[in-house]
C-alpha cells in the first residue's frame, strides 16, 4: 500500500481503471474516462480497445485528447468511421462491452439526466443533452458511471431521463426488451456502488480510506442501500501514480 | 436548384451564401467537432439573415455566434456544449432568457439525428434505430415515435427523415465541379451532403479532377449534388481540419468566458465579423504565423496502388 498523497481524482481514475480489467472493448467520453483507459491499457487490460462516438476504433493518441472529436484520436487508429457506421456497426451491433457514462443527476436504479435541471419547456438550466448517452445507455453490454458523489446529483426523482439505467428496478429493463446489461457500478470520489441485488437498486459496496457510511449517505437523496458486506478500496498504487503523473496525464489536465 | 454554366460552380463564400442561404431556410453546418465552417456561418451573419432553423449534431460556436447574432429561431441539434470546455452561453440565454430572441428546440440523440440525415439522404419514410425506449425524450419530441416491428421483434424507435434546404459542408479539397474529398472524422458529412436540397461545398484546396480520380475510395461526395464550391483557407478556424490544422483551443477557451455577457459577444461579433469583410480579412487579421502553431507534423500515408485496367 501506498502512503503517498493523491488526490481524489487519481483515486477515482486509478478505481476506473482497475475496473476494465481484461476488457476488450470500451466507449470513452473526455477527461476522467480518457485517462482511466488509457491507465488500463499500461495495466490491467492492455487489448483495450478505445471507441469514441466521433467514429474512431481502436484510438491510439499520442497526447490527451482535448474533446471526442480531436484530431489526435484519427491518427494511428486502427479504423475511423462515418457516425451512422459507429452507432449501427459497432455500437448496436453489440460490440461495445463497456461503456463509461456520466452525468448531471443520478438516481437510484442509474438512469441518467443530461438534458434540463427544472421542467423541459422552461429549464432552470439547459444542460447539453443526450448526444450520444442514450443509445450508449442501452446498448453496451455493460455499463460504469463515473460521478463525483454530490446531493444535487445523487437524487430522488430526476427531473429529466436522459439515458436508461434499470428504470424501475428488478427487470423493467429487460422486460422493456433493451439489448445492453445496463448499469454495473457507480465510481464516485468517496466510494463504488453496484446494483448486485434482485432490485437493481443502487448499494454501497465499497469505501475508500477513510470515507465513512455517513459521509456517502451525506450525499445521496434517497436512503442509501447497503451491500452485505463493505470493503475498503485499495488506494492508488505507486505503479498507478507514476503511470498517472508521468505516462497517461503529465500535464495534470483532469487532477 | 441553382445551376452554374459550364459546370464549374468555384464561387466566393459571398456569392455562395447569397444565392443559397434566404430567409426562413433550414440549414446544416455540419462537421463533427472538425471541419466545422465557420467562414460561412459568419458571411451568414454579415448577410444578417433571419428566421433560419439552425441544424446540427454539436451546436458548437459557430451556432452560438449565429444565434447570439439574431439569425436563427429554431436549432435542432443532439448536444450542445462547448466541447471539451463546457457550456454555450448563448444558446442558453436564448432558450431561458430569449436573448436576442425566443429560441425553439428540436432534440435528438446523436443515432437519432444521424438516422435523420441517413432517411433523408435514401428517401426513405423512418429510419429504425434501438434508441429512445426508456428515455423521457420521446416526450419531449413528439417526431420520435415507437412502432411495432411488422417482423415481431417487438417496439423499436424511428425517427423522420430530414432534408435541410441548404447543407454547407468543410473538406480538405475538391475539384471544381465539387467532387469533394475527405479524411480524418467523417462524422456525417456524406448523409448531410445527399439529404439537403442545395449543397455547398468549401475546402482547403481547389485541386485538378484528375487528383480526385487518382484516389476515388476518399470522394466522399460527388459534384452530381453539390451546388457550390467555395476556397476558403482556415475556413474551419477555431475548429480543427484533418492534417491542415488543429483545433484552437485558447479560443475555445476563451470563447468559453466571453461569451458569458452578452455585451461582449455583440462587441466580439463588431471586430470580428461585421468589421470584416471576408475571411480572407480575418486569417489577415490574426498575427501573421498564427498557424504554424496549429499545423501538426506530417504524417503520410503510404500511397495505394489501384493498378491501371486497360
Amino acid at each position: 500500500m501506498n502512503e503517498a498523497a493523491y488526490t481524489d481524482s487519481e483515486m477515482m481514475i486509478a478505481v476506473a481503471a482497475r475496473v476494465l480489467k481484461g476488457a476488450r472493448t470500451v466507449f470513452v467520453g473526455v477527461g476522467l474516462p480518457n485517462i482511466a483507459c488509457n491507465l488500463a491499457r499500461h495495466t490491467v487490460a492492455p487489448d483495450l480497445e478505445l471507441i469514441y462516438e466521433s467514429g474512431v476504433y481502436g484510438a491510439r493518441p499520442e497526447r490527451l485528447p482535448l474533446s471526442i472529436g480531436d484530431p489526435t484520436l484519427v491518427s494511428g487508429a486502427t479504423s475511423v468511421v462515418s457516425m451512422a457506421d459507429l452507432f449501427g456497426l459497432y455500437l448496436q451491433r453489440g460490440l461495445v462491452e463497456i461503456a463509461l457514462l456520466g452525468g448531471a443527476q443520478i438516481d437510484r436504479y442509474g438512469n441518467l439526466n443530461t438534458t434540463v435541471i427544472g421542467e423541459y419547456r422552461k429549464p432552470k438550466t439547459r444542460l447539453p443533452g443526450s448526444g450520444g448517452a442514450c443509445e450508449i445507455a442501452i446498448n453496451a453490454q455493460r455499463t460504469f458511471m463515473i460521478m463525483r458523489l454530490k446531493r444535487r446529483a445523487f437524487v430522488d426523482k430526476l427531473d429529466f431521463l436522459t439515458s436508461p439505467g434499470h428504470l424501475t428496478g428488478g427487470d423493467s429493463r429487460a422486460r422493456l426488451g433493451l439489448p445492453g446489461g445496463g448499469p454495473e457500478l457507480v465510481i464516485t470520489d468517496k466510494a463504488i456502488l453496484n446494483f448486485a441485488n434482485p432490485q437493481r437498486e443502487m448499494q454501497l459496496s465499497e469505501l475508500y480510506p477513510g470515507v465513512a457510511v455517513s459521509d456517502v449517505q451525506a450525499e445521496v437523496g434517497w436512503p442509501l442501500r447497503l451491500a452485505e458486506t463493505i470493503k475498503e478500496t485499495a488506494a492508488p498504487t505507486t505503479e498507478e501514480l507514476h503511470l498517472i503523473r508521468d505516462e497517461v496525464d503529465p500535464q495534470g489536465m483532469y487532477r | 436548384m441553382k445551376r452554374l454554366a459550364n459546370n464549374d460552380k468555384l464561387v466566393s463564400m459571398q456569392e455562395a451564401i447569397a444565392n443559397g442561404v434566404g430567409d426562413n431556410c433550414s440549414v446544416a453546418i455540419e462537421g463533427f467537432t472538425g471541419f466545422i465552417c465557420f467562414a460561412a456561418g459568419h458571411e451568414i451573419i454579415r448577410q444578417r439573415r433571419r428566421n433560419l432553423t439552425l441544424i446540427r449534431m454539436t451546436p458548437d460556436l459557430i451556432y452560438d455566434q449565429m444565434i447570439a447574432a439574431g439569425t436563427a429561431s429554431k436549432l435542432i441539434f443532439s448536444y450542445m456544449g462547448n466541447p471539451g470546455v463546457g457550456s454555450l452561453y448563448c444558446i442558453r440565454r436564448a432558450v431561458e432568457k430569449a436573448i436576442p430572441c425566443p429560441l425553439e428546440l428540436e432534440e435528438y440523440s446523436h443515432y437519432g439525428l444521424v438516422g435523420r440525415y441517413a432517411a433523408g439522404a435514401a428517401r426513405l419514410p423512418f429510419f429504425a434505430l434501438r434508441s429512445y425506449l426508456g428515455s423521457d425524450m420521446l416526450e419531449a419530441n413528439p417526431l420520435i415515435k415507437l412502432i411495432e416491428d411488422p417482423y415481431g421483434t417487438g417496439k423499436i424507435a424511428v425517427v423522420p427523415p430530414l432534408n435541410p434546404d441548404v447543407a454547407i459542408l468543410h473538406a480538405q479539397r475538391a475539384d471544381r465541379k465539387g467532387n469533394t474529398q475527405l479524411w480524418g472524422l467523417l462524422g456525417m458529412q456524406k448523409e448531410v451532403a445527399f439529404a439537403s436540397k442545395h449543397v455547398i461545398v468549401v475546402v482547403e484546396e481547389v485541386v485538378e479532377e484528375a487528383t480526385v480520380r487518382l484516389d476515388p475510395n476518399r470522394t466522399l461526395i460527388p459534384g452530381l449534388i453539390v451546388n457550390a464550391v467555395v476556397h476558403e483557407p482556415f475556413g474551419a478556424h477555431p475548429s480543427c481540419i484533418q492534417g491542415y490544422y488543429d483545433r484552437d483551443n485558447e479560443s475555445y477557451l476563451a470563447w468559453d468566458k466571453l461569451s458569458q455577457d452578452h455585451a461582449a459577444v455583440l462587441a466580439w461579433l463588431d471586430e470580428w465579423v461585421y468589421g470584416l469583410e471576408n475571411r480572407a480579412a480575418y486569417v489577415q487579421k490574426l498575427k501573421q504565423g498564427y498557424f504554424d502553431k496549429l499545423k501538426p507534423e506530417p504524417l503520410l500515408a503510404p500511397p495505394v496502388d489501384y493498378g491501371r485496367y486497360r
